[in-house]
């Protein structure tokens, strides 16, 4: 029998016996930069690429959602912050090796500017919409000329955001579970579909819808494709990381995983997204409903489960 | 030059002083330590080892707690030592996912704390804290380039091993087994 | 029946309410105090000398306090031999002791309410300790000062000591005896007429071959010993443990012996017996120093490894061995003598057996075995004789116990109570330093004398268990905030160590001195305490000795030189043992004298029933008995103790490491308290072993209330000593409760 525990007693919170130090707020702020750089990579391709007309949803409407759930996932990563008064020192410094530094920086970046895309299309999508001041009406003005450079710079932005939400737990080599490569491809894609789902479920425009379907479907598969290497990098991998896998292959997270984020998060939406494009009749909130949530359920299990696995004790 | 610590698992009999020690000469708070002692028995009755370690932060050459810090208040100073800097650590917590031996922790006041090598001390010319207390003599510190200092001598002539290797951090606590 | 003296366990509202607001104050205080996070620099630090209080072994540091007046840290005396300037983790968290919110804060005095409830009334200082000598005069005048008792142990019950004496009382007992060393003091003064001490003159350091029959060095973590041993493992000096379970010292053993408990004696015989027939003793030692070889010879002629082997488990190739292996390093071997030694009730006769191996290895008086140690002598201040008693703890004894040379603590518990008839009755008690309830054998014995006495006056630092007994609870300030005695404990080098106040007392506590002081004078006994402060008295015996309090404030530790010859035994040396044969007494007259075995014999002992494990008990080394499981340094280190049970035993039982069991023993005594399991390969699977000091029930112990188990509450088999007195605590077996046996009941 082997036997190994602690005999100074050792028995901090949030450290031990299990790590626990990152709660649901950072989950919940990888999901919506994920979901938000999904939501502005489209609306941005779909500009650059001149498709602005046949994608409404995708270029106006749904940006309104990438503020939104960059301020909320701000404010989550705020909320988890255990020294918050000195909040401003992430800005006074750039760190590359740094995950967290250039996230930050990406997100300072890419929140107001995602506000300035919304704001330009107001006038379009609210008829009689004024902006009250002369200056802004000017700014406004200089966006709309320079909407493709804009989109360029806001889509490089997105896909560092949307890299960045995979990176940031895939740079930690001391959790096992996130220590792979697989991971920043696999939350990047994760980002994308929910982007797209979200934008699936604000779409009313047949013709989106489908080529969005489409898109996602294919996407859907790569994370699939992701996820069998991922598991099988973990087998192959020494003792820390096939116990790692365990925690998804009997271990405690069997159910969330497989049953909410395989199945019903992606297996099940894809089928019904298959579906669809073959001309079945599918409730149009279900398959980006189901999408939306195994993507939320997919980082709570990744972050939950990622500070679990250790290589020591 | 290169602080490290040797600690030798032979002699140690995970009396723990060394963690009340740090705590009165660091005013750690209760619930919280800096370091911490492990125990591991193999074998099985009556064929049985028990291993013996006095564990702390590594002060890893490449410490990947540094390399997280967005803020850049986790640092390396002279001699290695890694140290975190009050009141530039916003408290995010990734240095402390970054660290394969769990050796920080937050402090109740916001800021993530972990063992400074007794800086305070050795800076003086003293040992750390517990090496200086450790009733069985077990911990040896010093300068690695140095060859007379305690953890070279210490290292010299005995076999010994480092945790968790394979996490590349370059850990520079030495387990003389 | 319902007992006169009820255990007060929750304070009554108004002493509550007073205490909590005090306790909230001082928290905020505390608080307070730790607001400049990160270490303090020496240079603003003020030390002061200090000698620690958390164990018997007195080690000599320096409390650091910081200009608001906070203590800081401890650290040890560097010109100290007992600590050579590293204190051991109860010393470095001695500072806990001082910071304890639940500290006794007042005096308190027992009252009853309306209801009749008892509670504790806060009183002031002068009330408390009218009450005392009231109840003393009361009680010489009745049935004369000898029928007052005295519980003590360590410094604090020097102090009433010195009262009692000067009051006519000399019946006295602390647990240090009948509970501890007393079978080892005997055992060693019949062969060798010199007694061990403390610190044991063990010359560790220095030796090639460290014995240890159930020491746990490591674990028992007696400072200079543990440093020692530290020291024989670098010099790769062999180290045999005999111990049923992989002690920490074992782990570090070149050979260790998982005996069957108490079959030790023939172990030692056969060790003996392979010495003496293979021919591997000290032969001029034996010739020229020792008494009786012939009649041992014969003694253990049967007693063959083979035949240890039947008894101990240990296989006769090892005996063999590990014999040779002593013989080898001879006479450089520390057979360790063992402190706690009151196991199975033939004590005095394994300690003999320790002794006796010893002598046939020459290991005495020699480098790297027992060294002879010494002591300063302090003189006495100058104060009148003190009158002699009519009977002392002695005449307790009725004629038993022979051999004793302190008070039996369990013999003054029998005499406090009248169905006993004892021929001395003791009417009450001062209890101080000592906490009855937790480490006295057979709970039913302390409560039954508790019950039976008509006062009890506690002098203590905590609200122990001890103090729920008390009807005058006296607040002691703890080792730091008083001075005290002078230490001069025998060592290889003559000492003094100076202990002083580091603070002044927290909450209205007192120091020990200035309690027996003021005792005694309501007594009219002035002239046995003609000071105003004690430090006079420690001035005054240190200018005897050629130093003074001045040096001594500023050096802590002063060493003298050796004025009683050398350390060591030279080779063929002359040398008269203060024996009756005036040599070392392989066979005891003593012993003989009095009646019993001259030679140890080896009887067996019972054995566990099915389903039932021996209980063995010892020490961690982060706690001191019951002492410091509320200490908030020493509790973060650990806070509950666990059970320790083979795997195969746990299979049977289904049990996992961190399940919760209640134990219950062959007598049906239940622990009040669930206790940890730990499945472990370090324990055979005929016993389990737990720590003691766990499984306080005072709810004003906040931190230890309720965590872990008390091992005294399983010991309810106790087997004498009939040489000495003592109680063997060990022939106690217990089998697991998986459900809590009180809800059973209720149901
Ligand atoms: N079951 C069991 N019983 C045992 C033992 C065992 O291992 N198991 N061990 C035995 C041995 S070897 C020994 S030596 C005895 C020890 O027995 P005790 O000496 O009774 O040991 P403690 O439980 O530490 O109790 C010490 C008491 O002194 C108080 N105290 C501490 N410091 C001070 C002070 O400065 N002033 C005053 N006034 N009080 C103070 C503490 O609060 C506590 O109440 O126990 C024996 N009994
Ligand atoms: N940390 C710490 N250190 C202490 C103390 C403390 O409270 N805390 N108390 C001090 C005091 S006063 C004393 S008296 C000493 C006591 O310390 P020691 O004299 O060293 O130890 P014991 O308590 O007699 O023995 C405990 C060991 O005996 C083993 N044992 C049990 N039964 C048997 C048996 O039948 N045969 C053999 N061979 N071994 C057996 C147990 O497994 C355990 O390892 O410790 C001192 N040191
Ligand atoms: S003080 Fe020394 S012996 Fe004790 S646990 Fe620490 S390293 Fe080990
Ligand atoms: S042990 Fe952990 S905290 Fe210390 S340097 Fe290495 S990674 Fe950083
Ligand atoms: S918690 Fe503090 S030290 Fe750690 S990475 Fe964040 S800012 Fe740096
Ligand atoms: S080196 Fe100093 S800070 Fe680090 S564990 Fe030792 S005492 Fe604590
Ligand atoms: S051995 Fe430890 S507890 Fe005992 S006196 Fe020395 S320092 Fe204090
Ligand atoms: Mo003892």
């Amino acid at each position: 029998m082997k036997e190994e525990l602690f005999v100074s007693g050792r028995d901090i919170p949030n450290i031990d016996p299990y790590l626990h130090i990152w709660h649901w707020q950072i989950p919940l702020y990888l999901y919506l930069g994920g979901l938000a750089a999904g939501i502005l990579f489209f609306a941005t391709y779909y500009v650059i690429k001149g498709k602005e007309k046949q994608m409404q949803t995708t270029v106006k409407w749904a940006t309104i959602i990438a503020p939104i759930a960059l301020v909320i996932g701000l404010g989550a990563l705020f909320w988890d912050l255990k020294h918050k008064l000195y909040f401003w020192q992430l800005y006074t410094t750039i760190r590359f090796t740094s995950p967290m530094s250039w996230g930050a920086w990406t997100l300072m970046l890419i929140t107001p500017m995602s506000i300035v895309w919304v704001a330009s299309y107001m006038k379009e999508m609210i008829p009689g919409w004024d902006w009250k001041f002369g200056f802004l009406n000017k700014f406004e003005v200089w966006i709309i000329k320079n909407r493709v450079p804009f989109a360029w710079i806001m889509m490089i932005l997105a896909v560092i955001l949307g890299v960045y939400t995979g990176i940031l737990l895939s740079a930690f080599n001391a959790r096992p579970l996130w220590n792979t490569s697989i991971l920043g491809p696999l939350f990047l894609t994760s980002g994308l579909s929910t982007g797209l789902a979200a934008i699936m479920w604000m779409s009313k425009d047949e013709h989106e819808r489908k080529t969005l379907n489409r898109i996602d479907l294919i996407l859907i598969l790569v994370e699939l494709f992701l996820i069998i290497h991922l598991f099988m990098g973990f087998m192959a991998g020494s003792a820390v990381k096939t116990e790692a896998a365990s925690l998804f292959l009997g271990g405690e997270f069997t159910v969330s995983f497989w049953v909410f984020v395989i199945i019903l998060g992606l297996a099940f939406p894809a089928t019904l997204e298959a579906l669809e494009l073959r001309g079945f009749h599918v409730p149009a909130w279900l398959p980006p409903f189901l999408i939306l949530f195994g993507g939320l359920v997919f980082r709570f299990v990744m972050v939950e489960a990622g500070q679990i696995t250790r290589f020591l004790y | 030059m290169r602080y490290a610590m040797a600690i030798d698992t032979k002699k140690c009999v995970g009396c723990g002083d060394c963690v009340v020690a740090c705590q009165t000469e660091n005013n750690v708070p209760h619930g919280y330590c800096r370091d911490w002692i492990v125990e591991n028995v193999s074998g099985s009755y009556p064929s049985v080892q028990i291993e013996l370690r006095s564990e702390r932060c590594n002060h890893c050459d490449n410490a990947p707690c540094v390399r997280c810090c967005p803020t850049g208040a986790s640092h390396i100073v002279e001699g290695g030592i890694v140290l975190v800097t009050h009141d530039e650590c916003i408290g995010c917590g990734a240095c402390i996912e970054s660290c394969p031996y769990d050796a920080r922790y937050p402090h109740p006041e916001g800021y993530v704390d972990k063992c400074t090598f007794c800086k305070h001390r050795v800076d003086k010319g003293q040992n750390p804290a517990c090496v200086d207390v450790c009733p069985t003599h077990c911990l040896h510190f010093g300068d690695l380039d140095d060859p007379n200092s305690d953890v070279s001598k210490a290292l010299k002539n005995r076999k010994w091993k480092v945790l968790a290797p394979e996490a590349g951090t370059e850990p520079q606590l030495y387990f003389l087994t | 029946m319902t007992s006169r003296r009820q255990f007060i366990k929750i304070s009554a509202a108004g002493v509550g309410a007073a205490t909590i607001g005090i306790n909230a104050a001082s928290g905020f205080n505390l608080f307070g105090s730790k607001d400049e996070t990160g270490p303090a620099s020496d240079e603003d630090l003020t030390p002061y000398p200090t000698y620690c209080e958390v164990c018997f072994w007195k080690c000599a540091g320096w409390a650091y306090v910081d200009k608001k007046g906070n203590i800081r840290k401890i650290i040890g005396n560097k010109k100290d031999p007992h600590s050579n300037g590293r204190l051991c983790p109860r010393g470095t968290g001695g500072i806990g002791m001082y910071y304890d919110e639940d500290r006794l804060k007042t005096p308190l005095i027992r009252e009853t309410d309306s209801e009749g409830n008892d509670y504790f009334r806060e009183a002031t200082w002068d009330e408390a300790l009218t009450k005392v000598a009231d109840k003393m005069k009361q009680i010489a005048n009745k049935y004369g000062p000898e029928a007052f008792g005295l519980f003590n142990h360590g410094n604090p019950g020097g102090h009433l000591e010195h009262l009692m004496r000067a009051y006519g009382s000399e019946t006295n007992a602390e647990p240090a005896f009948a509970q501890c060393r007393g079978p080892r003091s005997v055992a060693y003064y019949s062969t060798f007429g010199a007694y061990i001490g403390s610190p044991e003159n063990t010359d560790i350091r220095d030796t090639r071959c460290l014995v240890l029959i159930g020491s746990h060095i490591g674990e028992n973590m007696h400072n200079s010993q543990v440093q020692e041993m530290s020291q024989a493992i670098e010099n790769k000096a062999t180290i045999i443990t005999v111990d049923p379970r992989l002690s920490t010292a074992a782990g570090k053993s070149t050979f260790w012996l998982p005996i069957k408990p108490a079959t030790d004696i023939a172990l030692l015989l056969a060790w003996i017996h392979v010495l003496i027939y293979e021919n591997l003793y000290n032969k001029e030692f034996i010739d020229q120093y020792a008494f009786g070889f012939d009649l041992l010879k014969e003694h253990v002629k049967t007693m063959t490894p083979e035949w240890a082997y039947g008894i101990t488990t240990i296989e006769p190739e090892m005996i063999r061995r590990t014999a040779r292996e002593m013989a080898g390093a001879a006479p450089n071997v520390v057979i360790h003598p063992g402190r706690h030694a009151v196991w199975y009730g033939d004590d005095t006769q394994r300690e003999r057996a320790m002794a006796i191996l010893t002598a046939l290895l020459g290991a005495w008086g020699k480098r790297g075995s027992l060294y002879f140690a010494e002591k300063i002598s302090l003189p006495h201040y100058p104060q009148p004789e003190y009158p002699e008693p009519k009977w002392t703890w002695r005449d307790l004894n009725n004629g038993k116990y022979q051999l004793a040379t302190m008070g039996i603590t369990t013999e003054l518990l029998k005499a406090s109570i009248p169905e006993n008839n004892p021929k001395h009755r003791v009417r009450a008690w001062l209890v101080a330093g000592t906490n009855l309830p937790l480490s006295m054998p057979d709970k039913q014995l302390f409560k039954k004398a508790a019950d039976s006495v008509e006062f009890i006056a506690v002098m203590d630092t905590m609200p122990m268990e001890i103090t729920g007994y008390a009807d005058v609870v006296l607040p002691e300030a703890t080792y730091l905030e008083r001075y005290d005695f002078l230490r001069a404990s025998q060592n290889r080098i003559p000492n003094v160590a100076l202990r002083m106040p580091a603070v002044e007392p927290k909450y209205d506590s007192k120091p020990g001195w200035w309690i027996s002081k003021k005792i005694g004078e309501k007594l009219g006994l002035d002239e046995y305490f003609n000071y105003n402060d004690y430090s006079e008295v420690i001035d005054w015996q240190l200018k005897q000795i050629g130093t003074s309090l001045e040096e001594m404030k500023k050096i802590g530790v002063k060493s003298f030189p050796r004025t009683e010859g050398p350390l060591y035994l030279a080779d063929g040396e002359d040398f008269e043992f203060n024996t009756n044969s005036g040599k070392i007494e392989l066979y005891s007259t003593d012993l003989a004298d009095a009646g019993f075995d001259p030679i140890p014999v080896y009887k067996k002992h019972p054995e566990p029933p099915p389903n039932f494990y021996r209980l063995i008990y010892g020490r961690a080394p982060m706690h001191t008995f019951s002492r410091t499981s509320n200490n908030h340094n020493l509790w973060d280190l650990m806070n509950e103790n666990n059970v320790w049970i083979n795997p195969k035993i746990a299979d049977i039982w289904e049990l996992k490491s961190g399940d919760f069991v209640w134990l219950k023993n062959q007598d049906n005594a239940v622990t009040t308290f669930p206790v940890k399991v730990r499945v472990t390969e370090r324990i055979r699977w005929d016993s389990v072993y737990m720590v003691h000091g766990f499984g306080h029930s005072d709810k004003k112990l906040s931190r230890a209330y309720g965590r872990g188990a008390s091992d005294e509450e399983m010991i309810t088999n106790v087997m004498i000593d009939p040489i000495m007195g003592g109680t063997g605590m060990r022939g106690n077996f217990v089998t697991f409760l998986k459900e809590d046996p009180r809800k059973e009941v209720k149901a």
